[in-house]
């Protein structure tokens, strides 16, 4: 195994809980489930146009969580010249576990808790398909 | 003759950085101020909408003053608004004033704990000054009914 990582990189959404799952389904992964193995970056600063951001991006494969459609953290990623291996909306998961929805944006409750530790498991076992692949 | 409509809102741009701990306390010290403490007057963007959305997210911008709170000193938040929608009304860089208030502690961008906390309302205090100041200063219109 090289040197690569899997980016996961969670939309910035401020607005929506579903975009806090995002977020603390990358942290779960990249700190807890895959360290070794992935990795995240502002999202903010890659649409700026950072070019170290832009570089990790298009030389390591990248899976992108939406907070909702608007699919702000896929665009922009493309529109640092890379494609994302996975994208994935929070929503899908959500659909799949009806009984889970995250209550607030500071304090997701159990409900967004459990649907952020299934998220995780998924994103994590991508990481590890994808750095297979790498 | 026109008469002068001032803004009723204020814009707090938040650069919510995901790979940094002030980020995390930059996004959830906005969202304290959006409904805690200025609830109705503060509004936020989502700032890679903001720099990929559409005209709205920037016409918005332009119309409302801006505060932007940023992690650090990339100053992402502000550097977008100054580029897309004019200069920000006031600018906060967390990491500067963690440095002034002589924290030194390591923080964590994915469990905050009591430290994380304080310091998160501590920086939403911040931004009720810069609110405030705005208020009276009359750049915004608030309904006090």
């Amino acid at each position: 195994m090289g040197n690569e990582k899997v980016y996961v990189i969670p939309c910035s959404g401020i607005g929506k809980a579903t975009a806090s799952v995002g977020r603390d389904a990358t942290y779960k992964v990249i700190e807890d489930k895959r360290p070794e193995t992935s990795d995240t970056l502002c999202l903010s600063l890659l649409t700026m146009g950072d070019e170290e951001a832009a570089d990790k991006v298009r030389k390591n494969k990248v899976i992108t969580i939406e907070g909702c459609a608007k699919d702000c953290a896929r665009k922009n990623v493309e529109a640092s010249g890379a494609t994302p291996a996975i994208s994935h909306r929070v929503h899908d998961f959500l659909k799949e576990h009806r009984d889970l929805k995250p209550e607030s944006v500071l304090d997701v409750g159990e409900g967004g808790r459990q649907l952020t530790e299934i998220m995780a498991e998924q994103v994590a076992d991508e990481v590890d398909d994808l750095i297979g692949k790498a | 003759m026109e008469m002068e409509v001032r803004p009723t809102k204020v814009g707090v741009l938040s650069c919510s950085g995901e790979s940094e701990a002030e980020g995390t306390i930059a996004r959830n010290a906005v969202r304290l101020v959006m409904e805690e403490y200025r609830p109705g007057i503060v509004v936020s963007l989502c700032l890679p909408l903001y720099l990929a959305g559409d005209s709205g997210e920037r016409d918005f911008a332009r119309r409302v003053p801006v505060i932007a709170v940023d992690g650090c000193d990339k100053a992402c938040a502000r550097l977008a608004t100054d580029k897309y929608s004019g200069d920000v009304e006031s600018w906060i860089d967390i990491r500067d004033l963690i440095n002034q208030w002589g924290v030194t502690e390591q923080l964590s961008r994915s469990h905050p704990g009591k430290l994380e906390q304080e310091l998160t309302e501590r920086v939403a205090q911040e931004i009720v000054k810069l609110v405030d100041r705005l208020v009276a200063e009359g750049k915004v219109e608030v309904d006090n009914q």
